[in-house]
């Protein structure tokens, strides 16, 4: 498998999205152009550069600790698909 | 051949900040469902998740009380899964870059100290409360967003007791460091088990099995003491472990299987990019470590040494730490600390612990809710710490008998007198004039003739009798010791 190969059917399962076989083919050839690139990337010499964990210069950046007013409930509850008890109803989950 | 587990335990404990990991909304167990949510703790698209910088702290801090290192660089990534508690299908966490590494917990264990290796104490946020119903599960998010330390331990654990003695160090140092209230019975406290089983003197790791959010101490050291020998058997026959998953329940006591590596989950971590890395200053961090507190092993042996207490007295002070801070500062002043500390924990802590029983009945009578009960605390005490000292002198002296000491207590909690003063108003100096017990003695002899006999026999004992005669006579003042003495002299005379 080279490098920019990518198993499409596995990482959409991951993400709960369902592909036809035609998207599938298209997204391979989608994501196989990103990671195409991102080999381009790994040829530059990064020797002696710092790995960083994000692009914009800037760290710790913090909120006090202070409470603030929440949703009104029915706003928080106003896209549930359905609801019961003031609880967001799903189907049942079992493990 | 015989077998040993290799255990190793990740305790998620929530923080006792007031507000939630990256939103304003409170971190306040109790409150109606969806209550205390907003758009940022329900998921919503378009939100700026920030991190709260005391719950940030508290991390740290327990790093330090956990002896972790820490790093000058952390970051948060996201763990990607799809589940109805989680709003966001991904949870915030530290994923290669925690806040803290590398310390050691130290606790007491079957007479010795044990230690057992911190591999990290890193920050995440907590996920939604499900309810189960028929057809349905039904979820709270109040909970999610909750900021969530999760401890990570090494797999230094030998055994089933071993583990509970561990959690309970641990749960005793985030106490006392104010980082968690640690409400078992709140949820504040969970716990994953990593349990195998190999030959002993082998290094290598068997297959390991984790049990899954264990909500109690107790329940942890069941589901091992279930999990080891079910695993060894296992092995003694023959069969091969798995790596797995599997649940405790409580109600029967077995562990069972919930899934095998071949479902394991592929969480896709990566940085979050929605947040900025942690890069502590060092002056950010001074400011943490004088929030460091003595640890609770620290404090009890130091109690043991300064106070010259017996390891169980010191045990109490270490675990009742409010009842130990007001022992503390008068057995500085004491000649007797040894003295003192049976005071506090026998007369003290008894007689508030009564107070406060029948305060919750008449509180519970009147309706009044078990968080809403005000009860009398050592804040309230009627009388100043240094009328206990007072009494102990009293009682060092010989000033009073231990059982008129008794009374002095329970008048000066009733009354807050003073015991110089109930001493004297009720009268309950003890008598040492020797010519006065001398007179209760030779009454004691003449009334008591089948003891005195008995101890002419030859039964010791039978002193005991007649001493208590005359402590009776004397109304409890007399001297004990003294009026043994001349009891003792005048029958075998």
């Amino acid at each position: 498998m080279a490098a920019t190969d990518i198993d499409v059917k596995y990482v959409a399962h991951l993400a709960r999205i369902g592909l036809t076989p035609d998207e599938e083919a298209t997204m391979s050839a989608r994501l196989a152009g990103i990671l195409g690139y991102i080999e381009k990337l790994k040829e530059l010499d990064v020797t002696g550069v710092e790995p960083t964990a994000h692009a914009v210069p800037m760290v710790n950046v913090l909120r006090p600790d202070v409470v603030c007013p929440s949703l009104p409930h029915e706003a928080a509850l106003a896209n549930a698909p359905a609801q019961a008890n003031g609880l967001f109803l799903v189907p049942k989950i079992v493990e | 051949m015989e077998y040993e587990a290799v255990i190793g335990l990740e305790t998620h404990v929530q923080l006792n900040t007031k507000s939630k990991m990256w939103c304003g909304c409170a971190n306040a167990y109790g409150a109606a469902p969806n209550t205390q949510v907003c758009p940022v703790c329900l998921g919503l698209p378009g939100v700026l998740p920030v991190p709260n910088e005391e719950a940030l702290r508290k991390t740290i801090l327990t790093g330090y009380l956990l002896n972790c290192e820490i790093p000058r660089f952390a970051k948060f990534d996201r763990k990607n899964y799809f589940y109805p508690d989680a709003p966001k299908n991904y949870q915030l966490t530290q994923y290669d870059k925690p806040s803290t590494a590398n310390g050691f917990v130290e606790f007491e264990f079957q007479g010795g100290l044990s230690r057992v290796r911190i591999t990290r104490a890193h920050l995440e946020e907590d996920v939604g409360k499900s309810f189960h119903f028929d057809r349905n599960s039904g979820v709270d998010f109040n909970r999610a967003g909750v900021p969530l330390m999760e401890i990570v331990s090494e797999p230094d654990i030998t055994s089933a007791d071993m583990a509970y003695e561990y959690l309970n160090a641990l749960k005793d140092i985030l106490l006392y460091g104010g980082v968690s209230d640690c409400d078992m019975e709140k949820g504040m406290v969970r716990c994953d088990v990593n349990v195998s089983v190999r030959p002993v003197g082998s290094t290598g790791l068997g297959a390991k099995i984790e049990i899954k959010n264990m909500n109690s101490f107790s329940g942890v050291r069941r589901a091992l003491e279930y999990e080891i020998p079910r695993q060894i058997e296992v092995v003694k026959k023959g069969g091969k472990l798995i790596q797995s998953t599997r649940r405790w329940d409580d109600t029967t006591g077995i562990t069972e299987e919930m899934r095998t590596k071949e479902h394991a989950h592929d969480y896709r971590y990566f940085p979050e990019p929605d947040m900025m890395p942690l890069a502590p200053t060092e002056e950010w961090l001074a400011d943490v470590r004088k929030l460091v507190v003595e640890l609770p092993l620290a404090r009890k042996q130091r109690f043991i040494r300064e106070y010259a207490l017996p390891a169980a007295d010191a045990e109490t002070f270490k675990n009742d730490v409010a009842l130990g801070n007001y022992f503390e500062p008068l057995a500085k002043q004491s000649a007797n600390p040894k003295a003192l500390a049976n005071w506090v924990i026998n007369n003290l802590r008894a007689k508030l612990t009564e107070t406060n029983e029948r305060e919750k009945t008449e509180q519970a009578e009147l309706g009044i809710e078990p968080a809403d009960l005000q009860l009398t605390t050592l804040a309230d005490l009627k009388f100043p710490p240094a009328a206990l000292l007072e009494l102990v002198a009293l009682v060092e002296a010989k000033t009073i008998s231990s059982a008129a000491a008794q009374q002095v207590f329970a008048e000066m909690y009733a009354t807050g007198q003073a015991p110089a003063a109930i001493v004297q108003e009720k009268g309950l100096a003890q008598v040492s004039d020797t010519g006065a017990i001398e007179k209760l003695c030779d009454e004691a002899i003449a009334a008591s003739p089948g003891p005195v006999a008995d101890y002419r026999a030859g039964k010791a004992a039978a002193l005991n009798a007649l001493k208590g005669y005359v402590m009776k006579l004397s109304k409890g003042k007399a001297n004990p010791a003294l009026a043994g003495d001349i009891l003792e002299r005048k029958l075998k005379a």
